[in-house]
C-alpha cells in the first residue's frame, strides 16, 4: 500500500470519533445546553456497540445500537438539567463518571475477546467515517440554511425570547441533547468497531473531552469544527511518523504537539473577540424555568 | 452547628474504624493500587489475576479491595492513604510513579506493610519492592525477531523512557543482534501507558515506516490487531494476546504475579513478613513466555533453548562484550551487567534506530 494512502486513512481513523462527538455537542451548546457528559456518553457507545455486534454478528446492527444507547443514556442528563433543572456543569461530570463505571460493568464479560471489524466500504475507509462527513454538512445546512435550525440556535441565544416567541424551549433542548448522545455513541462505536475492533475498560481514554475543547475551538461553526478535528487528528498521526522516520525533537514534546496546536489556534480565534462573540450561544449552560 | 455535625461525623468514622481493626485481626486486607482498569487484558489485567489468586488460596481468612485507574498523581497518594487508614494489611501498589507516594505512607502507618512494583526506593522497614526481569523474554523476542523479519528493521512502542522500559529495548536488541548484527529497532514513544487507539496509531505509523514485526511495551491489544489487519507479525504484552492476532502472535511475556502475592500475604499472616527487594525472573516462575506460534519449528526451537539457558542461569541477556550506542564499551567480552546499572538503566546499547528522550 502506498504510504500517503495509509497515512491518510489512519488520519481519518484517528479523527471520525472526534468528529463524531464533537459534532453532537456542537447542536447541543447551540441550543444552549453544556453536556460535559461527551466521555461518557462514547464509552456507553462503544460498550454497547460491540456487546450488540457480538450478539448479532454484525457490526451495523452494533452501529445502530450503539446510536440509541448513546440517545437514551443522554436522556438522563436532559432529564435531570432540563426537567429538573439540575446543574449542568455537575450532572455532566456525574454523567461521564457513571458512563465509565457502567460500561466497565456491562462489559466485564467482553473483555479479552476479539470483535468483529467493521470492514472498509470504499477507499479503505468505513462506513462511519462516512456518515461523520456526511453528518458534519447535515448539521451545517441544518443549522444555518433551514427553519428548525434557526429555532434551535435562537433558543440557545435566548431562551426567554424564543419562549416568548412560542416555541417550546424544552422539547428543543430534548431533542439537540438526544442527537448529541447519538452522536457521541457512534463516536464512540467507532473506536470499538472499526478503530480497535476490542472492548476494554476506559478505551475512550478522554476522546470526549477533547471533543468538547474541538467546540469551543471551532467556535461553535461546523466547517471549523470539521478542520479541528482533521488537525487533532493529523498532527497525532505526524508525530507518530516523525519519532519512526528518527526526527531529532523530544518525543515528549512531539506527543503533546496536537494539543499544543489546538491551544494555539484557540488563541488566535480568541483575538477576534467580535467574531467569537457573535458565535456563541448567548445563553449557553444557563438554566431555563418557564414561567406558568 | 456545623462543627458539631463534623465532629460527630468524625467520632463515628473513629468508631467504625476501630470495628474494622478489631475484627480486621481475624481477616487479613491486602488492598491493590492499579493503574489502568482491571479489564485492560495486559499490565493491570494480570495484577488482578494475581489478587484473585490470594482469594483462591486463603479464602475467608483475606478481603482484598482495589482500586482502578489511579493516576500517578496526587490522587496516588489520596488513594493509598485511603487504603492505610481503613483496615489494610498489605497494600501493593504496582506502578512505577506510585514510588514516593508509597514511601510517604509508609512512614506515616508504620503498622501497615507496603509493597512497591518496579521500583527500587525502600525508605521504611515497612516498604519492600518487587519486579520481574521482564527483559529475559523481551531478549528471546529479538531473537526471534531477527529470525521472522525480511525488512531487518522492528517496532518497538513505548510508553515512558523509564530504566524498566529502557531495559526492555535494550535487552530485544541484543537478542536480535545475536542473530543478525546490522538488525535496527525503530522506537515510538506514545507516552501513555494504556490508549487502545493511540497504541494502534503507533503500530500504524512503524508498519508504513517499513517494520515487519510489532513489539510493545503498553498495555493494550490494540497494536496487535493492527498487526493482524496490516498481515504482519507481533510480540503480545503481560498477557497472552492470542486471540487478538491468531496468525499474527508470536509470543507473548506473561506476567505472573500471583506466587508473589501469595507468599507475601502468607508473610503478613504468619507475622513473618520483612523487608525486602526482590527481582524475579524466569526461573522463578513470574515471567512466563505463551506458546511459540507462527513461526517454523527451527526458530522456535532456538527460542526454547535460549529460555533454558535463561531459566538455569546459564545464560544471561546483559553479557558482554555489550557497546552503548555513543559507540563506547559498557561491558568487556564475559562480563555481565550489574544489578544496579540495569535497575537504573537510562541509555540505550548499540543497533537503537532513536535518541533515548532525556
Amino acid at each position: 500500500m502506498d504510504v500517503w494512502i495509509s497515512i491518510f486513512i489512519s488520519i481519518c481513523a484517528a479523527s471520525t470519533p472526534l468528529l463524531l462527538a464533537a459534532t453532537g455537542e456542537l447542536v447541543v451548546e447551540r441550543s444552549g445546553v453544556l453536556n460535559l457528559g461527551v466521555e461518557g456518553m462514547m464509552i456507553i457507545g462503544a460498550v454497547a456497540g460491540f456487546s450488540a455486534a457480538q450478539a448479532t454478528g454484525n457490526p451495523y446492527a452494533g452501529a445502530v445500537v450503539a446510536v440509541f444507547a448513546g440517545a437514551v443514556f443522554s436522556l438522563l442528563f436532559a432529564f435531570l438539567t432540563l426537567t429538573l433543572v439540575a446543574n449542568q456543569v455537575a450532572t455532566g461530570l456525574a454523567l461521564t463518571i457513571l458512563g465509565l463505571g457502567l460500561s466497565g460493568m456491562i462489559g466485564e464479560h467482553f473483555v479479552g475477546q476479539p470483535g468483529i471489524r467493521m470492514e472498509a466500504l470504499v477507499l479503505g475507509l468505513d462506513a462511519i467515517f462516512y456518515i461523520s462527513i456526511a453528518l458534519i454538512g447535515a448539521v451545517s445546512w441544518f443549522l444555518f440554511r433551514t427553519r428548525a435550525g434557526l429555532m434551535l440556535r435562537s433558543v440557545g441565544d435566548s431562551h426567554t425570547s424564543a419562549h416568548a416567541l412560542g416555541l417550546n424551549v424544552i422539547r428543543i433542548r430534548y431533542l439537540a441533547v438526544m442527537f448529541g448522545g447519538a452522536c457521541a455513541g457512534l463516536g464512540g462505536a467507532h473506536l470499538s468497531l472499526v478503530y480497535v475492533p476490542q472492548w476494554v475498560e476506559g478505551m475512550t481514554a478522554g476522546r470526549g473531552w477533547i471533543a468538547l475543547a474541538l467546540v469551543v475551538f471551532a467556535s461553535w461553526r461546523p466547517a471549523r469544527l470539521l478542520v479541528g478535528a482533521y488537525l487533532f487528528g493529523a498532527v497525532t498521526i505526524a508525530q507518530f511518523h516523525a519519532q519512526a522516520v528518527g526526527v531529532a525533537i523530544p518525543p515528549q514534546f512531539l506527543t503533546s504537539l496536537p494539543y499544543l496546536a489546538t491551544i494555539i489556534v484557540l488563541v488566535l480565534i480568541a483575538r477576534n473577540r467580535r467574531l467569537t462573540m457573535i458565535n456563541t450561544p448567548a445563553a449557553l449552560g444557563q438554566p431555563f424555568v418557564p414561567d406558568r | 452547628m456545623k462543627k458539631t455535625i463534623f465532629a460527630l461525623a468524625a467520632s463515628a468514622a473513629a468508631l467504625m474504624t476501630t470495628g474494622a481493626m478489631a475484627d480486621g485481626h481475624a481477616k487479613t486486607k491486602a488492598c491493590f493500587i492499579y493503574i489502568g482498569p482491571t479489564g485492560d487484558f495486559g499490565w493491570t489485567y494480570q495484577h488482578d489475576q494475581g489478587r484473585k489468586s490470594i482469594e483462591a488460596a486463603f479464602g475467608d481468612k483475606v478481603e482484598t479491595a482495589y482500586l482502578e485507574n489511579v493516576p500517578e498523581s496526587a490522587e496516588a497518594q489520596r488513594s493509598i492513604e485511603k487504603f492505610a487508614r481503613s483496615g489494610c494489611n498489605i497494600i501493593f501498589t504496582t506502578s512505577f510513579n506510585y514510588m514516593d507516594p508509597t514511601n510517604k505512607a509508609a512512614g506515616k502507618h508504620p503498622d501497615v506493610k507496603f509493597e512497591h512494583a518496579t521500583g527500587y526506593k525502600r525508605e521504611h522497614p515497612n516498604i519492600s519492592t518487587y519486579s520481574s526481569k521482564f527483559y529475559q523474554g523481551r531478549y528471546i523476542q529479538g531473537q526471534i525477531a531477527a529470525k521472522m523479519s525480511k525488512t531487518g528493521v522492528a517496532g518497538y512502542i513505548a510508553s515512558f523512557p523509564i530504566p524498566e522500559v529502557v531495559r526492555g529495548i535494550n535487552s530485544f536488541v541484543l537478542g536480535a543482534q545475536s542473530v543478525n548484527p546490522d538488525f535496527k529497532l525503530k522506537v515510538v514513544w506514545v507516552s501513555t501507558w494504556f490508549d487502545p487507539p493511540k497504541e494502534a496509531d503507533a503500530a500504524k505509523a512503524l508498519i508504513d515506516q517499513g517494520v515487519d514485526i510489532i513489539t510493545q511495551h503498553t498495555d493494550s491489544t490494540g497494536p496487535m490487531q493492527v498487526a493482524a489487519e496490516r498481515g504482519i507479525k507481533a510480540f503480545g504484552q503481560a498477557s497472552d494476546m492470542i486471540k487478538f492476532g491468531p496468525k499474527t502472535q508470536l509470543t507473548s511475556i506473561i506476567d505472573e504475579w500471583g506466587p508473589y502475592y501469595v507468599s507475601r500475604v502468607k508473610a503478613v499472616m504468619d507475622g513473618t513478613w520483612k523487608q525486602q527487594d526482590v527481582w524475579h525472573g524466569m526461573a522463578d516462575g513470574n515471567v512466563v513466555m505463551a506458546p511459540y506460534t507462527n513461526m517454523p519449528d527451527e526458530v522456535a526451537e532456538a527460542a526454547k533453548k535460549t529460555a533454558a539457558a535463561i531459566k538455569d542461569g546459564s545464560f544471561e541477556p546483559f553479557t558482554g562484550p555489550i557497546t552503548k550506542q555513543d559507540g563506547s564499551v559498557w561491558l568487556k567480552e564475559g562480563e555481565k551487567a550489574e544489578v544496579g546499572t540495569l535497575l537504573g538503566m537510562n541509555f540505550y546499547v548499540k543497533g537503537v534506530d532513536d535518541k533515548l528522550p532525556q
